[in-house]
Formats: C-alpha cells, sequence, structure tokens
C-alpha cells in the first residue's frame, strides 16, 4: 500500500521535475519565466498530436521538447533581444500557450494514446538498481520517462556546480554585468539555457499527456507549471533539492483518490485543493526564513544591457 | 553590423504608430498561423468583425463583455502599478461572485435597491478579503504574490465546485448540479438594452484615474512601485499601503464578479468568471495602466472575444484562435515597447 | 612610428551627449600612463571602449601596430587588454577562484588543487595576498580590488586598465597599490591609469593625458609639468582648489548621540557604540571606508534603522522610537545619495514636481494631492541652482547625475533643516557643479544649520569639515580636528587603528 503509493507519487510528481528543472536552468541565467504552465501545455499537446498521427514515440518526444524550446524561444526574443518585462512576458506566454494548446487540440479531445506508444513508456525494472528494498520498488520500477528525470536532475547538477560552463553560467544569472567583463557570452548563455529550459518543460508537459493520462484532455497541465516555478523556491535553485520537493507534490496530487478509496469523510474538491494550498504555505514559510546561500540569483528578472548608464 | 541608441524622448504619435503597427504584425503572424490550418486568415477577420458589430444584438454582447473586463483591468491595475503581480483576479472574481451570491440566496425577498447594494458590498469584500491574504504575506514577509495568486485561482475555483456540485446544488435541477438561479430583485437591471454594470464600469473609470493621479494613496503606489526604499524613506507605511491597495484591486476583481453573476448568469457558476481574469492582465498592460486606454483596449479585446466564439458557431474554428490572438498582440506589443525605447542605428563599416 | 596601444579620433555618445568626441590616446609598454580629467571628462567611456564594453561611433584602436576591432570584452581580453572596474565586476556569491576562472577556456572540469597553486603562485609575483577559497561577500574593499587586478592577471594581461582605482582606498592601500602598479610596469606592461587627484598623478605617472568634457587637451611627461598645470588643464581655466572654509562661531549642541547600536538582518552588528556631539553652525564630517556603517548610522538618525541601544537626543528630545515623518518634521533633513545615484530618496520615473512633495506631501488637508506649489519652488530651484532639465514635468531619469542631485538637494534645503545630514552629495560630480554644492553647504552652516557631512575624499573632508569622525566596523575610531588632522592619520584610523582622540 505505502510503496504502491510512493510509487505512483514519483510518476505523478515526475512532470513537476521536468518543469522545475527547466525552470531552475532559465532562472540561473537570470531570466524569470513565468511562461513554464504554457510551455508545458504546448509540449503536452504537440507530442501527443504527433505520437497519435504518426505512432512514433521518439518523434513524439521530439515534437514536445522543440514545442517547448518555441515556446521559450518567443520569450526569449522579447526578453532577451527586445529587453520586455519578464513577468508580462512570461504571463503572455502563459497565455498564448494556453490558447495554442486549446486550437491545436480541439480535434483531439478524446482521442487515446495508442498501444504502441503506451508499450513504449511501459514500466520496466531498472538493472540492479530495482533490487535495493522498497527504493527499488519507489524509485527504479518506473517508465523511462522517469528514469530520465533522474538523469536530467543529476547531469543539471554537475553541470552548474562541477563544470567551467555551468559556473560561467551562474556567473550570468548573479551578475551579467561582471560575467560579460569576462568575455562570457551574455546573449548566448541566457538564450541557450531559456531555450533547453523550455524543451524540458515541454517534456513535462508531454508526459502527462502521453504517460500519465493518457488522453487528450483540455487543460490538462491545470496549474502543475506555477507549482514548478513554486517549487524552483522551495528547491533553492538546486536540482537535487528539485526531485524531493516533485516527487513531495506528486504525492499531494494523488492523495485525493488514496483517500477517497479508505472513505476518509472529507470531500474531493477539498483535496483537490492541496498541492495549491501546500504551495502557498510552502512560499510562505520560504520567505519567513532568509539566508545568504538560498537566495534566487541576483540578476533575475532584469534585461541585461551592456552600454546601460 | 547595428548598434542601439536610447530614445531621450518620442513623440505621442510615433509611439502609438508603432504600438498600432505591432497589433497589425500580431494579425498578420496569426493570419500565417490560420494559412497552415488551411483557413483564409482574411475571411476568418471578416467574420470576427461581423460577429462582433454585425448586429445590435452583437454589440450589446461586445458591451457585456467589456464590463468585466475594464473593472478587472482597473483593479489589476493598481497592483501593477505597485509592482505587485497580481494574477488572481480570476479567483477574485469568483469569490466576489461567491459572496454576492450568498447575499443574493439567502436573502432574495429584501426590496431591490437594497439587495442589489448589499451585493454589490459583499462582491467587493469577497474579492478584497480573497486579494488581501497574497497582500498580507508580501507586506509581512515579501512572500512571492505571482504565485500565491495564482494558487488562489485553483482553490478558489475547486471552492466554487464544490459548492456547484454540493451544499449549494439546486435540488429542483434534476441532479444536475447547479446552483439555484437568483430572484429577480437580484438581478441588475438594464438601461438601453445592457445591463447598468456599463454606467458602473464608466464612473470606476472616473474614480481610478482620479484615485491614481490625484489622492495621497496613489501617489503612494507609485511612490512604492517605483522603489520600496524610497517609500520608507519617505516616512509611508509601506504594509499599510501594500494591503489596503491590493484590497482595493481585488475589490474591483469582487465588483466584476458579482456583476457577472448577477447580470450574466443570474447565478453563481464555475463559469463565471470566464477567464476574464487572465484576459484582462493583457488588456491591463496593454493599456499602459491608464483607465482611458483600458477602456479602449478592453473594448478591442471584448469584441476578439465576441468575433472569436462567433467564428466557433459560424465556421467551426476552435474558440481558442481568440486565445491565440491575444497572446500574439501581448507579444508584439511587449516587442514593439523596444523600439519606442531605442533606436536602432546601422553602422556604416 | 606608432605607438604600442593607439586610439585615433575616437567618439562615442549616449543619445544627446557626447562622451568622447575624436579622442586620442598613445600608449606604450613599461609605461604608467595616467589619464585625467574631471568627473564627466569621458575618461571611463574610453576606457570602457580600449576594453570592448563600448563600442565607438568612430575612431579606431590599434595595438601592436595592427587595427583591432574591439567589439566585445573577450576580444579585448584575447589582445592582452585587462581592466579593473572602478565598480567591481565580481560575483558576490562565489570565491575568488572562481570569479578569477570566469570565463577562461581551459578545460571542462574545475580543477581545484591545481588552480589554486597556479592562483598562489601568481599572487606571489605580484605581491597580492589572495585566499582562493574566500567569498567575495566576506571581502573588505581592498582585498576585491587585489582580486579584480588578480583575474586581469591570471588572464596574462599586458595592457591593465585601472579605473580611479583609489577612490575606494585608505592611504596605506593606495601606497601598497601603487607597489603593485610598479611591479606591473617592471614586468613590461602598459599601465593605464583614471584618476581625477593631481597628488596621485605626480606620484606614479609617467605620462599623462588630460580629457576635459570629452575632448583630449593635451598629453605631457610628469616631468614637464606640475599639479597648478595640471589642474588648470583639467578644469579649463585658473582653479583655486582650495574650499573656503567659514570662520563660524560653534553654537549650542543640537544633536547628540550615545553609545548608538544597531544591528542588519543576519545579526551582524552594523553599529558599535557610536557617541558624538554635533552644534549648530558645524560641520562634522564623516569618514570611512564604504560600508561601515555611514549609511546605517544616516537611516537610524532619520528612524529608517532599527538600533538596538544607545540614545539619540534631538534638543534634548530622544528621537528613538520616533517614525521617519516625526523626525523630519522637527526639521532634520537626511539625504543618501548611494552608488547608484538614485535608489533611495528620489523617484527617478517621477517628474520633479512629484518628487518634490516626497516629503511633505502627507501634511496637506483631505485625500487629495495639490501640486501647485510644489510647481512654483521647483520653477524656482531650477532657477537657484541652475539645474538643466527640459521641464518640470520631464521624469528626473532623463537629467543628468549632477542635475538630479541638485534635485536632491533643493528639496533637502527647501524644507529649511536644522540639521542637515547628507552623504555623498558630489558623488560623480565635475568640480564645477561639486563646488557649487560645498557652497550651499556652507551657506547652509552660516545661516545655524548643523551639519553632518559623509564623505569619501578626505581631501574635502579635511578642507570642508570642522571636525572628522572616523568609522570603521561600525565604530568611532577617533574624532578630529580637521585643523591638525593629516590624510595619513585618517588613512590609519580607517583601516581600523584606534585612537583616542576624541576631540569636542
Amino acid at each position: 500500500m505505502t510503496v504502491s503509493f510512493l510509487a505512483a507519487a514519483v510518476v505523478a510528481g515526475t512532470p513537476l521535475l521536468f518543469a522545475t528543472l527547466g525552470e531552475i536552468i532559465t532562472e540561473k541565467a537570470g531570466n524569470l519565466n513565468l511562461g513554464v504552465e504554457g510551455m508545458m501545455l504546448m509540449g503536452a499537446v504537440s507530442g501527443f498530436y504527433v505520437g497519435v498521427t504518426t505512432n512514433q514515440p521518439l518523434l513524439a518526444l521530439a515534437a514536445a521538447f522543440l514545442a517547448g524550446a518555441g515556446g521559450a524561444l518567443i520569450f526569449a526574443v522579447l526578453t532577451i533581444s527586445l529587453r520586455a518585462n519578464q513577468v508580462v512576458s512570461g504571463l503572455a506566454l502563459t497565455i498564448f500557450g494556453t490558447g495554442f494548446s486549446g486550437f491545436i487540440g480541439q480535434k483531439l479531445i478524446g482521442q487515446v494514446v495508442p498501444n504502441n506508444l503506451k508499450a513504449f513508456f511501459k514500466p520496466f525494472p531498472f538493472p540492479l538498481l530495482n533490487r535495493i528494498p522498497i527504493l527499488g520498488e519507489v524509485l527504479f520500477s518506473q517508465d523511462m520517462f522517469v528514469y530520465l528525470g533522474y538523469a536530467a536532475a543529476i547531469v543539471i547538477g554537475v553541470y552548474l556546480y562541477k563544470t567551467r560552463l555551468g559556473m560561467n553560467l551562474r556567473a550570468v544569472g548573479e551578475n551579467p554585468a561582471a560575467a560579460d567583463a569576462a568575455g562570457i557570452n551574455i546573449t548566448l548563455n541566457k538564450y541557450l539555457h531559456v531555450l533547453l529550459g523550455g524543451a524540458l518543460c515541454g517534456l513535462g508537459g508531454a508526459y502527462l499527456s502521453l504517460v500519465y493520462v493518457p488522453a487528450w484532455q483540455e487543460n490538462v497541465i491545470a496549474g502543475r507549471g506555477w507549482i514548478a516555478v513554486a517549487l524552483v523556491i522551495f528547491a533553492a535553485w538546486n536540482p537535487y533539492k528539485a526531485v524531493i520537493g516533485a516527487f513531495l507534490f506528486g504525492g499531494l496530487d494523488i492523495i485525493g483518490f488514496r483517500i477517497q478509496g479508505t472513505g476518509f469523510p472529507v470531500s474531493l474538491y477539498f483535496v483537490d485543493m492541496l498541492p495549491y494550498l501546500a504551495t502557498i504555505v510552502i512560499l510562505v514559510i520560504t520567505s519567513m526564513k532568509k539566508s545568504r546561500e538560498n537566495v534566487p540569483p541576483k540578476g533575475l528578472g532584469v534585461s541585461y544591457f551592456r552600454e546601460e548608464r | 553590423m547595428f548598434r542601439l541608441v536610447k530614445r531621450s524622448e518620442i513623440s505621442r504619435k510615433k509611439s502609438i504608430v508603432i504600438r498600432l503597427l505591432a497589433i497589425l504584425l500580431a494579425f498578420t503572424a496569426a493570419g500565417i498561423l490560420l494559412l497552415t490550418l488551411d483557413l483564409n486568415p482574411l475571411e476568418v477577420y471578416a467574420s470576427m468583425i461581423k460577429g462582433a458589430f454585425g448586429s445590435a444584438y452583437r454589440v450589446r454582447e461586445v458591451v457585456i463583455k467589456t464590463v468585466p473586463l475594464v473593472i478587472t483591468s482597473l483593479g489589476i491595475a493598481i497592483a501593477f502599478k505597485m509592482l505587485f503581480w497580481n494574477i488572481g483576479a480570476d479567483g477574485q472574481i469568483l469569490m466576489g461572485a461567491f459572496a454576492a451570491s450568498y447575499v443574493a440566496l439567502n436573502y432574495g425577498d429584501l426590496p431591490r435597491f437594497l439587495l442589489l447594494l448589499l451585493m454589490f458590498v459583499a462582491g467587493a469584500l469577497g474579492g478584497g478579503l480573497w486579494a488581501l491574504i497574497p497582500g498580507f504575506f508580501r507586506a509581512q514577509w515579501r512572500t512571492n504574490e505571482t504565485i500565491i495568486t495564482l494558487m488562489m485561482n485553483y482553490v478558489a475555483l475547486k471552492w466554487i465546485t464544490y459548492l456547484q456540485y454540493g451544499p449549494w446544488k439546486d435540488p429542483q435541477a434534476m441532479g444536475f448540479p447547479k446552483i439555484p438561479n437568483f430572484t429577480a430583485n437580484a438581478v441588475l437591471p438594464k438601461l438601453f438594452g445592457v445591463h447598468v454594470g456599463w454606467l458602473i464600469m464608466l464612473l470606476l473609470i472616473v474614480i481610478i484615474h482620479v484615485f491614481l493621479n490625484h489622492t495621497k494613496k496613489g501617489y503612494e503606489i507609485a511612490v512604492l512601485g517605483e522603489s520600496e526604499n524610497t517609500a520608507l524613506y519617505a516616512g509611508m507605511n509601506v504594509k499599510n499601503t501594500i494591503v489596503s491597495a491590493i484590497f482595493l484591486s481585488g475589490a474591483l476583481c469582487g465588483i466584476a464578479g458579482m456583476i457577472e453573476a448577477s447580470a450574466v448568469s443570474n447565478t453563481l457558476s464555475v463559469e463565471v468568471s470566464g477567464g476574464v481574469g487572465y484576459t484582462a492582465i493583457i488588456t491591463t498592460w496593454l493599456g499602459a495602466l491608464k483607465p482611458l486606454v483600458i477602456l479602449l483596449v478592453s473594448l478591442l479585446f471584448a469584441a476578439l472575444l465576441q468575433g472569436g466564439s462567433f467564428i466557433q458557431t459560424a465556421h467551426g474554428i476552435p474558440e481558442s484562435t481568440a486565445l491565440l490572438l491575444q497572446g500574439m498582440i501581448l507579444f508584439f506589443v511587449l516587442g514593439s515597447e523596444f523600439f519606442i525605447r531605442y533606436r536602432v542605428i546601422l553602422r556604416k563599416e | 612610428m606608432m605607438a604600442d596601444i593607439a586610439m585615433e579620433g575616437i567618439t562615442k555618445t549616449f543619445g544627446k551627449v557626447v562622451a568622447n568626441k575624436n579622442i586620442d590616446l598613445q600608449v606604450k609598454y613599461g609605461e604608467i600612463h595616467a589619464l585625467l580629467g574631471e568627473n564627466g571628462a569621458g575618461k571611463s567611456t574610453l576606457v570602457n571602449v580600449l576594453s570592448g564594453i563600448y563600442i565607438p561611433d568612430s575612431g579606431s584602436v590599434y595595438i601592436d601596430g595592427k587595427e583591432t576591432r574591439l567589439n566585445s570584452p573577450r576580444i579585448a581580453a584575447e589582445v592582452g587588454i585587462g581592466m579593473i572596474h572602478q565598480h567591481f565586476k565580481l560575483v558576490e556569491n562565489m570565491n575568488a577562484r572562481e570569479n578569477i576562472l570566469l570565463g577562461n577556456k581551459k578545460g571542462l572540469l574545475l580543477q581545484k588543487e591545481k588552480l589554486n597553486g597556479e592562483i598562489v603562485a601568481l599572487s606571489e609575483r605580484f605581491g597580492l595576498k589572495i585566499n582562493p577559497d574566500q567569498k567575495v561577500y566576506d571581502m573588505t574593499v581592498g582585498e576585491k580590488q587585489k582580486l579584480e587586478i588578480m583575474k586581469v592577471l591570471f588572464r596574462g594581461a599586458n595592457i591593465l586598465i585601472l579605473d580611479e582605482p583609489t577612490a575606494v582606498l585608505t592611504p596605506q592601500e593606495t601606497e601598497n597599490l601603487f607597489e603593485i602598479i610598479q611591479k606591473m610596469k617592471d614586468e613590461g606592461c602598459a599601465v593605464i591609469f583614471i584618476t581625477h587627484k593631481m597628488n596621485e598623478v605626480m606620484m606614479i605617472a609617467d605620462r599623462i593625458t588630460v580629457l576635459r568634457k570629452g575632448e583630449t587637451v593635451k598629453t605631457l611627461t610628469k616631468e614637464e609639468t606640475s599639479p597648478q598645470e595640471l589642474a588648470e588643464l583639467m578644469v579649463g581655466h585658473k582653479v583655486d582648489l582650495s574650499i573656503k572654509r567659514p570662520k563660524t562661531e560653534k553654537g549650542r549642541v543640537l544633536l547628540e548621540v550615545k553609545d548608538l547600536q544597531a544591528v542588519n538582518e543576519e545579526g551582524i552588528k552594523t553599529l558599535r557604540g557610536i557617541s558624538f556631539k554635533l552644534a549648530t553652525r558645524e560641520i562634522l564630517g564623516v569618514a570611512g571606508l564604504a560600508g561601515n556603517g555611514q549609511k546605517e548610522l544616516c537611516e537610524a538618525l532619520a528612524g529608517l534603522y532599527p538600533i538596538t541601544g544607545g540614545s539619540i537626543e534631538y534638543l534634548g528630545e530622544s528621537l528613538v522610537g520616533k517614525s521617519p515623518r516625526e523626525i523630519s518634521s522637527l526639521g532634520i533633513s537626511m539625504s543618501f545619495v548611494p552608488e547608484d545615484r538614485l535608489g533611495m530618496g528620489l523617484v527617478a520615473a517621477m517628474d520633479m514636481v512629484d518628487n518634490f512633495i516626497l516629503k511633505d506631501y502627507y501634511k496637506q488637508k483631505g485625500m487629495f494631492v495639490d501640486r501647485k506649489q510644489a510647481r512654483e519652488k521647483a520653477r524656482q530651484a531650477i532657477k537657484k541652482l541652475d539645474i538643466s532639465t527640459p521641464g518640470i514635468n520631464n521624469s528626473i531619469r532623463e537629467l543628468s547625475g549632477g542635475n538630479i542631485q541638485k534635485v536632491l538637494l533643493a528639496r533637502e534645503l527647501n524644507s529649511n533643516p536644522s540639521l542637515l545630514i547628507t552623504a555623498y552629495p558630489v558623488r560623480g560630480l565635475d568640480i564645477n557643479v561639486s563646488y557649487k554644492i560645498y557652497d550651499l553647504i556652507n551657506e547652509e552652516k552660516e545661516k545655524g544649520v548643523a551639519i553632518l557631512y559623509v564623505g569619501e575624499d578626505l581631501d574635502v573632508l579635511l578642507e570642508l569639515c570642522d571636525r572628522i569622525m572616523v568609522l570603521c566596523h561600525g565604530e568611532v575610531m577617533g574624532i578630529l580636528d580637521a585643523d591638525k588632522a593629516g590624510k595619513e592619520e585618517l588613512g590609519l584610523l580607517m583601516s581600523g587603528e584606534k585612537t583616542d582622540k576624541l576631540g569636542d
């Protein structure tokens, strides 16, 4: 019972993990992209559409990846090249993404994922690691998407903290003027990471439509993009902590079904509020304690213009 | 090779031309998207215009859609002016509608004027108090209000869903999950064929314009939006200003909710906001936080929405086309700001 | 024969402001070349062009005889140009090693031990003491500057530009810096040294290029010139470089601060038992390196910074616990010009009128704001202080730095304060405007105002103030009579050597 619950929490948390990781690298480059929800929707609908029409799982993934990056590209052009307000640009992207997914998804409503794709995304035990008691069942008897999520967290962690390029990236987010003076290409760094971040959000969205649901329903993301933005703060911009946060919220997401099964007398609608309420509580608590290490990149939300004086 | 030069000033005419060009470009870009779907963009646009202004009825519909958009935008403008990113207008609309509905459903027999007045006050309180929660956190601990206001939209939505499917469900609706209709006294009367919400809207435009530009509170909000340090330095009570401005911001959204519940849907439902809270973010920004400009932009967007729902029924084109267009207009206008602030100069080699 | 580094006909404009107009500069390896000029003369713009930060509108740069297009800092670094910026370009929450490595091309992974070794070796060669693992936010200003120099040397730069490096240092630290610069010269580097202080030029430079109002005035060798000539070239007319200090009879004690204590958000002590008295018709100067409690002191006096102990008495009345508004209506004016020059005190996006009502709008009756009087005051201020602005309804962001500061001072003086607290009022201003502001301050003093003047330039403090209080780590190191004190003594106090002199 508990183990199956935890395993299900990991599954429910995986789209959040992708989106949170995506937003972490975006913000590490000094960009506050509030369009996560929109990019996830774009990824979800594009992945689903391509998956259903081509029956090719890898093409579906590629489509989701590119759709997320495409949304991010709009944001990047607006905020990096044209120095538009990041908050408003992100909101615009969310609105656009909602429209985009409704537009494309109109004809997809009610369609389900073909068996070929379902088989591709079926859980399989991860060699060796699945033999660890309990953890093996919770973490390592999952589908490839989940494993990809772990890999992404580790790769991003190593990249950020152990490599020279990751250090350069952190400098861009912390103090673009300093990074610029050190000869780091600010524009390139920002574009690359915003795009990569968007692509990860796109993948997170596709997990929901292709694996988690797996059928097309309108507004499939249901606020998870925003929760991911909050998780970035919760995780203090650390990809490893993002894993914990995402799975925690995955658990909150599915707790409703479990409680219903037990006959516990509480309305389903209140249980549905849990992830949102928990997000609020976490944000309030993190804002109450201040520390020097767990702060956002200093250049977050500010456009950089070398010749500004 | 080109380089950028900051413009020191720009004529009003020029900046308007740049923005109009941006809107034109947005329609062009969306047209290309329509083309890829084998739709003739010109036909679609013509059809949208017809849908919005083709008959007196449709024009009235546009006005009805403009009202909540403007009132909500006014509310958002107050918050944005203070750099408080209130994107929880949708939830505030819902909670305003909820509070007004509570009055309407329980005291439906009161005289019409009194009942409507009570509903109005309840709506303002409902939206205002709902917005006060993130406002308080922001004032107290600088908690990120963007995400919290948005999360509260979902909480409000679940709350109304609960009511609609649970305790407030109409027992006479034969199992259909709907809340009973209001009594006739709880419905806003009409004036010139449209409910009096439009009159309230015009009044609020004037009031908020005066509030932002000519009152002490309005001045404090503007200073605070520019720099919290300066506000402290000037001896302003920052927490008090944040909290009261946010209450006002939410109260306006709540009023929009009351009007929608009373005059448009005649009851409370999860659809009462109709996404206005999100669209209003765009109209507020495009309206440059200025009440009069907001009215113009909101009219355009209401026409867009009305036209959008028309093409849905007439041509089977997804209604979300309108949403897509809104997003694109915002993109292009946001991008165009750059050309208002900077001049691009080609560099001769 | 062309010089090793040559800039020819450099022109650079920002909007309507011409920062550099057809400037020429020639520098050789193995020389220390001073770039002398007032604030706003175009020195920083010129070296920013040389280091690839600004792209000039026209003009060329030749390095080793080859024309080089310096389109980015990276290209500049590749040809050996390294700049130590006036406002340090360091990432605060990284350590020294990481800052040094930023933007370097070698290697994918960070190899800590090997790099630490290289850093230590290099730092010993130039006499720079650096701990590679220290975080920047834990460093003193002097340490940050050394790190900036290390960054540049580590990349193998042989053309070094130092933009006003001594502005933030004590006289002792300055001497140490000059030794390092001398070593660079001995190693064959070209050093471009920016300053507006004549004595420093005479101490260290081989050749000097003087800029004025964006144009080259002259290049000369140290031997053929004198401080007086340099000053004249710099300002454009004969100047008397001394500030008049009107002799006034000290009045009654207006402000008495005793054992003032405060801590910041992180619980670190920022004010440690500050005590002093301030009388009418007196200017008390506050000296100290940036960030040693000056800001906290000013804010505490104005009621903006919570104190944890001690007393502040104004005419025998305690100010502790009073709100900023109550304090300001007692006739205490505080204005602080921060490093970015805006930030506090003024609202950049608002016009002069709205900035003028900032501190007294609340005194008006009713809920509305009346701007009629403020408009009149703004017009008068423009006339009195010679503020150049397109109009009273243009946002002050459009004004130049000097004019913005005049607006700030005008508003503060408008309130007819009896205690004027002013911090860095001449930050970034040219000599003429600075002197105008000193005159205004002296005028207030003669009127009977008590003045607390926080400044960075020790020469100015010594000439303008009656007494000087030196702060270090939020502690009073001593209060000296300006007549009897010298720069060296102040410098020692600034770096933390306490004296028992607490002159009244």
